[in-house]
């Protein structure tokens, strides 16, 4: 009788291994967590990365400026538009451009464009990881009519690669504002749906409310970003405390809540798509006139010296920085992908509760693994 | 797809043609009938392609049209691996134990280009496999960076000719030719 009890408190003492990943569809990409389990309770998570590191940072040591674009598409391959911008926008705060209001305006309504699209995806890809295959349909639906803008000015559906240091590759499409207009209109209407479908779910709201709370001050000391930082009250918006193209010039509201569990973190999310469509829509009417690229040198050298720029991107601030030894690529090219610091706080904040809450946990901040590898 | 458009039609009549009596060829046609509608692709994407094989899947070009609508999670009821962004030397291991897990018949799709050949990271870079086809067998390659959703499809399109086109000997032929790789 003794041995047996001792076995049995022996056993729930054990933890229990399992590997979630490299190959699993709710890590979205390839991140590997070694998660250790006391029954159905998580103890600890152990993110492994590099599944697929590409090296993008030593890369950028070998290329041009002009070709780096390029690859920071394929970091946050939702945020696209907005990597290119960030190191367009180092480049030309080094060279000392001055570019057109034309260009400042049309960037900002395209990554505002951006960010609407890879929330729609968020909400799309989130809904269907808690259950909800019809999320996928509706999110995706919506997704495609911001793919087709970007097809008509870009060429590019997703990796866009419109920017250029010193401008954009191509003026807008005659219809652009129209069509944007448009979707506008569409989007006003189809964002009430979505609520509908997800954030009124009682199912939805049983495994999300009061799951995976992180709190201002662990925000503040892991220095998560983005909606999923402002969902724990941390006001990080780069948009708001360090405006660049024209952020400025716009009216909108930082999304903040206090709460900071992993529904405040989706609300914080949706809110989002409805403070874009508000700065898209103080834009559109009024992009000035004027050349949409400056003309650079065929071959651009940086003076020597080090440049830092912050964005923000759909998941967090991106910081791009630049030490130039004057030649025509880069001496060391460092990024701080938003991704790869929120991929940090996983373990601390989905301790103690239950191995199914981690795929709305991880869900809720949004990863982009090939961010976080780079 | 109509009998013109498709690129290879000579090998397609000499397949058909070659070593299959009248009872095995309808056997055949009827196997092959089954499998080319019901492609169960597994999902695995590793990175931007794979939100275009999302998109694929999605209301406006909807894979389910072909039979490929159903996305299993484990390999192990999959037909079809679509190698959907880049491989690094890390993933490749994990790679080809994915595709051993899978069962015959098995057939792969290398989508993007980094899966066809490294792509944008062919040049410079220190851990990128140079094309999923030094890992395992590939059957179609769809090319773009990302391919558009229709590219996808035209693919996935090709490889139910494939399908098409297979006899008993030649699918036993090309899984020992492939596991002996």
């Amino acid at each position: 009788m003794d041995i047996q009890v001792k076995e049995l408190i022996a056993d729930e003492k054990q933890e229990y291994i399992i590997n979630m990943g490299p190959q699993h569809p709710s890590t979205h990409g390839v991140l590997r967590l070694v998660v250790s389990l006391q029954g159905e309770i998580v103890k600890n998570i152990e993110p492994h990365i590099g599944y697929i590191h590409r090296g993008i940072e030593k890369m950028c040591e070998s290329i041009t400026y002009p070709q780096i674009i390029h690859l920071t598409d394929r970091m946050d391959y939702l945020s696209a538009h907005i990597n290119n911008e960030a190191v367009c926008l180092t480049v030309e705060k080094a060279l000392e451009v001055d570019i057109t209001d034309r260009i400042k305006v049309i960037r900002t309504i395209m990554s505002e464009l951006t960010r609407i699209q890879s929330h729609q995806l968020f909400w799309a890809s989130y809904g269907m990881d808690l259950g909800g295959q019809t999320c996928f349909f509706y999110g995706l639906r919506d997704r495609e009519k911001i793919l087709d803008i970007f097809e008509e000015t870009c060429g590019g559906r997703m990796l866009v690669s419109y920017n250029c240091p010193g401008g954009l590759m191509y003026d807008i499409h005659p219809n652009f504002q129209q069509r944007v207009k448009d979707f506008i209109k569409y989007f006003r209407k189809a964002l009430p749906e979505y609520d509908t479908i997800l954030t009124g779910n009682v199912i939805f709201r049983e495994r999300s409310i009061g799951i995976g709370p992180l709190t201002l001050k662990d925000a503040v000391s892991y220095g998560v970003t983005g909606p999923s930082g402002r969902a724990s009250g941390f006001s990080c918006d780069v948009r708001k405390h360090e405006p660049y193209s024209a952020y400025d010039r716009v009216n909108f509201n930082e999304v903040i809540y206090n709460e900071g569990d992993t529904y405040h973190r989706y609300l914080a999310r949706i809110e989002e798509m409805r403070e874009s469509m508000n700065i898209i829509e103080q834009l559109i009417d009024n992009i000035p006139e004027g050349s949409y690229a400056i003309k650079m040198k065929p071959i651009i050298k940086l003076p020597e010296g080090e440049y830092f720029q912050r964005v923000e991107t759909a998941r967090g601030e991106l910081d791009v920085f630049i030490i130039s030894d004057g030649n025509k690529n880069p001496f060391r090219l460092k990024f701080r992908s938003p991704n790869f610091v929120n991929l940090g706080v996983l373990n601390h904040i989905s301790k103690g509760f239950k191995i199914a809450d981690l795929v709305a946990i991880a869900g809720s901040l949004d990863f982009v693994i090939p961010d976080i590898d780079r | 797809m109509k009998y013109e458009e498709f690129g290879d039609n000579e090998s397609l009549e000499l397949l058909k043609d070659t070593g299959s009596n009248i009872l095995l060829t309808t056997i055949d046609d009827v196997i092959n009938w089954g499998r080319k509608n019901s492609l169960w692709p597994l999902t695995f994407a590793t990175s931007c392609c794979g939100i275009e094989m999302m998109q694929t899947g999605a209301p406006r070009h909807d894979f389910s049209r072909f039979g490929m609508e159903v996305y299993r999670a484990s390999p192990r009821q999959a037909d079809v691996i679509v190698v959907a962004g880049t491989i690094v030397n890390k993933m490749a291991p994990v790679l080809k134990r994915l595709y051993d897990q899978m069962s015959e018949p098995k057939y792969v799709v290398a989508m993007g280009a980094c899966a066809i050949s490294g792509g944008p990271f062919f040049l410079n870079s220190y851990c990128v496999v140079k094309g999923v086809d030094h890992v395992i067998p590939v059957d179609v390659y769809v090319p773009g960076c990302p391919p558009r959703p229709e590219a996808l499809l035209y693919g996935m399109l090709q490889l139910q000719r494939m399908i098409e086109t297979e006899t008993i000997k030649s699918r036993k032929l090309r899984s020992a030719s492939h596991n002996s790789k």
